[in-house]
């Protein structure tokens, strides 16, 4: 068995590679990638369609495999896991939002936040206290008790955000959170999430193919082929970024 | 475990709270299946109960016929020789003449005269039924009946009454006076309500083929054999076939099965309600299965915030199990309603044991029916439920 080195990130790749089997041959969609995400740091993870940033997204959201390399997530080996320790991983550990959909239909925005609390067996008074809380500042103080099909889009992604951090995960991933808001409404999603992120000290990435959320970001990671091909990290790279720079 | 069960019953719970017009749908249809289960089950308890009513309420553990009489009671003769050589064999307790025919029983006021089995008895002997009102029969030559239940129900009679029996004889309509003194609990025979005669006054008035006439005494078909200790038949058949020249004889269950039409009748009846189970089945499996293609990416959700597959299938268990109790309660009632509505004329028994083994096999065939669904939603991959495979 591979000894793992410990790391001292909230979240740290060591050489992923995910490759698929096709007609054509072997395709790589994930080559070799290479990363870190610090408690507290709010990081985009960008690129053009088909980069490989879903894939790598899936991986670090510990719904797929690598076909090598490693993934620590405090310090614990995603891809060493079976099934049923990465259910484990995505219930305690990671926080998710997705593009649409995100809610349970029949549970109400309140439900939808004490799930994650339910589903990890820690839903007390303090925790039914905190979702409500956590709605009221996400702006949804009026509307804890509507269900999914009678909010807007923007109102439901603050829900599944509220969702994502209610069980105080390490890691925060978010797939396109802005995918199906306007801009007005998807500047407001991705500010209070990062604000959330900073605040409450959790690892954040995102998935997004707007280069103007990266605004909000401390660092942009951006992918190609499959590819870790350029980090931004200073203030004014990331800004020219999200004011039109182009991949 | 706890944990498992909570969590699970609450999505189900919810789920079925938030879209009750569809659940109840369903269980509305499953209601529908459930009358109809109740109703084939009630009906072969009833049509076989019409058939095997006296012959199973037989304080007897035996039968005797005819050799080669393929144990049916209409083709068998029996002379009153018989009777005497089988009340001497070692552990029969007693033994009765039974004679079977038919006559029609003429009511008062221009009511539809009752057709009956008219059943030939020996007073104080096996097979003449225990009265619940009135008194039994005196003497073998007495001119009154005992009448079940049922010919008391639907003709109104009471004890005391007189009556009058037609029979055909020949071409020959044939008018017979008897007084009613007893009234037994249900004693249906062939489907018909029952009407005992003391077994020389049924001789006398059943109607006689040419070769019967000029017989001296009269012939029974059967002779119903009481065992002094009921666990012994084995023993006794032997003993009687030993004993007893030209005789077969049957338990009381073989005699059942061999009463015509019998057998037939309760496996064609058993085979409906196994389809209709089998409907329903498919019923409640194609709106699960329909259900859960419906919810993919709700599953793969709930799948990818770390729902575990076991809480994903308990859920959906636990949904199949509520509808499936809600439909199985409104069909019970159901039922329960249109029974009230059906005249003592129709051969419908709701009987404890056939209505409860009815309704646990609608209440399996729920989570029976949802199985493959419960399988596709435990291998949904949440991947690609939330289209995050491509």
């Amino acid at each position: 068995m591979n000894e793992t080195p410990a790391s001292n990130y909230a979240l740290e790749t060591r050489s992923v590679i995910k490759s698929y089997e096709t007609d054509y041959g072997i395709i790589q969609a994930v080559d070799d990638v290479s990363l870190h995400v610090t408690a507290g740091e709010f990081v985009a993870l960008v690129g053009p369609s088909g980069s490989g940033k879903t894939t790598m997204l899936s991986i670090l959201a510990a719904l797929l495999q690598p076909s090598s390399g490693r993934i620590l997530l405090d310090g614990m080996d995603l891809s060493s896991m079976g099934d049923k320790e990465r259910v484990k991983m995505r219930r305690e550990k990671i926080g998710f939002t997705f593009q649409a959909n995100n809610l349970v239909p029949y549970l109400t925005a309140v439900e939808n936040v004490e799930l994650m609390l339910r589903l990890n067996n820690k839903l007390d008074k303090t925790g039914k206290l905190r979702a409500r809380e956590l709605l009221a500042r996400l702006g949804l103080g009026e509307r804890l008790h509507n269900y999914p099909g009678q909010m807007s889009g923007g109102q439901q992604q603050r829900v599944a955000i509220a969702r994502a951090l209610i069980h105080n995960p390490s890691l925060v991933l978010a797939d396109e959170p802005t995918a199906s808001l306007d801009t007005e409404r998807a500047f407001q999603v991705v500010e209070t999430f990062a604000g959330l992120i900073h605040e409450q000290n959790r690892a954040g990435i995102m998935v997004t193919h707007d280069l103007r959320m990266c605004e909000f970001v401390d660092r942009v990671l951006l992918m190609q082929d499959g590819k870790l091909v350029n980090i931004y990290s200073t203030h004014d790279e990331i800004m020219d970024l999200a004011r039109g720079g182009k991949h | 475990m706890k944990q498992l069960f909570t969590i699970s019953g609450y999505l189900a719970i919810k789920e079925i709270l938030h879209n009750k017009g569809r659940f109840l749908l369903v269980s509305m249809v499953i209601g529908l299946i459930t009358l109809l289960v109740l109703f084939i089950a009630a009906l072969g308890e009833g049509l076989g109960n019409g058939n095997r009513e006296y012959i199973s309420k037989l304080d007897a553990q035996l039968i005797a016929y005819q050799a080669k009489s393929d144990n049916l009671i209409g083709a068998s003769r029996l002379s009153k020789n018989r009777l005497a050589d089988i009340r001497r064999v070692e552990g029969v307790a007693d033994a009765g003449m039974l004679g079977t025919s038919n006559a029609t029983l003429i009511l008062a006021d221009g009511e539809a005269p009752l057709k009956v089995a008219l059943l030939g008895v020996e007073p104080g002997h096996t097979g003449e039924p225990p009265v619940v009102e009135g008194q039994q029969l005196r003497s073998n030559l007495a001119k009154e009946v005992i009448i079940d239940k049922s010919t008391a129900l639907r003709s109104g009679l009471q004890v005391g009454d007189a009556i009058v029996l037609r029979t055909t004889q020949g071409t020959d309509d044939k008018f017979h006076d008897l007084k009613v003194v007893g009234i037994a609990d249900g004693q249906q025979y062939s489907l018909q309500p029952s009407v005992f005669a003391p077994f020389n006054t049924w001789d006398q008035i059943r109607p006689k083929s040419a070769a019967e006439l000029n017989v001296p005494n009269p012939i029974p078909n059967v002779i119903l054999i009481k065992l002094v200790d009921p666990a012994l038949t084995e023993l006794a058949q032997q003993r009687i076939a030993a004993e007893v020249n030209n005789v077969d004889t049957a338990t009381i269950q073989q005699a059942i099965q061999a009463l015509p039409g019998y057998s037939a009748q309760q496996s064609t009846l058993n085979t409906q309600g196994g389809f209709t189970l089998f409907i329903g089945i498919l019923v409640i499996g194609g709106f699960f299965q329909i259900q859960i293609l419906q919810k993919v990416s709700q599953i793969g959700v709930l799948k990818a915030i770390g729902t575990a597959n076991p809480v994903v299938a308990w859920a959906a268990i636990f949904q199949i199990i509520i509808i499936t109790i809600v439909g199985v309660v409104i069909g019970g009632l159901f039922t329960f309603l249109f029974s009230l509505t059906f005249p003592p004329t129709v051969p419908i028994v709701f009987n404890g044991t056939t209505s409860a083994v009815a309704l646990a096999a609608l209440l399996i065939i729920g989570p029976l029916g949802g199985l493959v669904s419960i399988r596709y939603a435990v291998r949904i991959e949440p991947l690609k439920a939330l289209g995050l495979s491509s």
